[in-house]
């Protein structure tokens, strides 16, 4: 059977990752290309790279980091950050991305997610979303969390699904940082509704809140994390280790 | 030499530099001639069968690969490129495939016997080999690889390797001969995958 994923997140800003990064074994620590293929050899399922540059400058460097990580690293690479048109998918695939995420640009542009679906395939597309609890309803947050666009979040990824979205990544804006967890009954809701792959993003602090997602949610199919993984707080393997102890379905 | 065929199907960029990681001397060509000067061949493939099969028949480059293959020349097709080799595919229709293999494309979610699963089929699965072949002489029971697909082939036993479960078995690699197929990708299935294209890399060395 299909195995739950474990995806560390890379935020990339002028072609280094950011978010402090503390690795003893690694040369060169703040090297995309260097901590990506250290990842995959760990046991990562799958990386995601996330372009945090506003320049086109940057952009150009980003897209020259992924090429030489798709060059390296077997295994399925998304890539997500400043994803506003069907060109910037046509530039990140290129070079190797097997699936986009979007976040922002489908709020800007609701209609990408179909026209991306339809050129790429379901399987290419993942709408990111930032969601927030606000008086009792679940919002979506756009432009890095900063703004609440209103949206209510169930319709709006039942939206993108319909449309065409092959998976979705929430990241509950409420639990992220604060490393006590993932957001349990946000991620539940999204379960519930939306039929295509979920993936949880957002308070993981250590290896028991991985457990503690995939035995109350056994329809959450992954779990994403950044700086718990860069600084060595959660090694991949142990992970995978300690899921598999728990009855809980890995790859190693 | 190995030439992956390009067709205008998909981005063969990962497959390329799979190739190269592992000291393939590989070339990417839509030309023919290319085809038929090939030690091997590799037939990528992703998106819709229909489509992939008429842009494969632009410039008779079905036909040159058909020939190759009766030739001996070992060709492995991969996910698409696999369900092509085989004699017809239900997906959106009926169409027919190269025939190079018995069996056919079918949906998934009509054979799942645990409705709730998700189609596609996509995330990493665990391989059930059931026949040895030099394809699979580095692979072991239980190795994971990638799948991203919502059709399979079925009634292939004739060439059938190796499944994977997902409620029902699904075909996972195919051999007959010369002709070789892959469902899953192994330019994404890290060294479980590298290790497969090794292995299609050595047969006949």
């Amino acid at each position: 059977m299909i195995t739950k994923r474990i995806i560390p997140c890379l935020d990339v800003k002028d072609g280094r990752v950011v978010k402090g990064v503390n690795f003893s074994d690694l040369n060169d620590v703040n090297s995309p290309v260097e901590l990506a293929k250290y990842y995959s050899q760990a046991g990562a399922d799958e990386l995601v790279f996330y372009d945090i540059t506003a320049s086109s400058e940057g952009r150009g460097i980003f897209t020259e980091i992924l090429t030489q990580t798709a060059r390296e690293v077997f295994i399925p690479l998304t890539v997500g950050g400043g994803i506003k048109s069907l060109e910037d998918f046509e530039r990140v695939l290129n070079c190797g991305a097997d699936k986009v995420s979007v976040n922002s640009g489908a709020v800007a542009n609701p209609k990408l997610i179909g026209e991306a679906a339809k050129r790429y395939g379901d399987q290419c597309v993942v709408i990111s979303c930032d969601a927030k609890l606000v008086d009792g309803v679940y919002r979506v947050f756009a432009k890095g969390g900063r703004e609440n666009t209103g949206l209510e979040m169930i319709e709006w990824l039942k939206y993108c699904v319909d449309n065409g979205a092959g998976e979705v990544v929430l990241n509950s804006i409420d639990t992220d940082g604060v490393k006590k967890g993932f957001d349990l009954s946000m991620l539940a809701k999204v379960t519930e509704a939306v039929n295509v792959p979920v993936i949880a993003s957002g308070g993981a602090g250590g290896v028991e809140d991985f457990v503690e997602l995939f035995k109350a949610l056994p329809k959450v199919d992954a779990g994403l994390a950044a700086s718990i993984f860069h600084f060595g707080e959660v090694k991949i393997e142990q992970l995978k280790e300690t899921l598999a102890l728990n009855g809980i379905n890995v790859r190693r | 030499m190995i030439v992956i065929v390009d067709y205008g199907v998909g981005n063969l960029f990962s497959l390329k530099s799979s190739f190269e990681a592992i000291g393939a001397e590989i070339k990417v060509s839509g030309e023919p001639e290319d085809i038929r000067q090939a030690d091997k061949i590799v037939l990528p493939g992703v998106g819709a069968f229909r489509d992939a099969r008429e842009k494969l028949a632009q410039n008779g480059l079905d036909q040159v690969i058909i020939a190759e293959a009766k030739k001996g020349k070992p060709l492995l097709g991969i996910c698409l490129g696999m369900q092509m080799l085989f004699e017809k595919s239900y997906e959106y229709g009926e169409y027919e495939g190269l025939g190079l293999l018995k069996g056919e494309v079918v949906p998934i979610i009509d054979d799942l016997t645990d409705k709730t699963l998700k189609i596609p089929h996509i995330g990493w699965n665990a391989l059930e080999i059931l026949k040895d072949n030099p394809l699979l002489k580095y692979t072991k029971n239980g190795d994971f690889v990638y799948f991203v697909h919502s059709y399979y082939v079925k009634n292939c036993e004739e060439s059938l390797l190796a499944v994977c479960d997902y409620s029902t078995p699904l075909t996972a690699v195919v051999a007959k001969d010369n002709v070789y197929g892959c469902q899953f990708h192994p330019e994404k299935s890290s060294n479980v995958g590298l290790d497969i294209l090794r292995a299609f890399c050595q047969i006949g060395e």
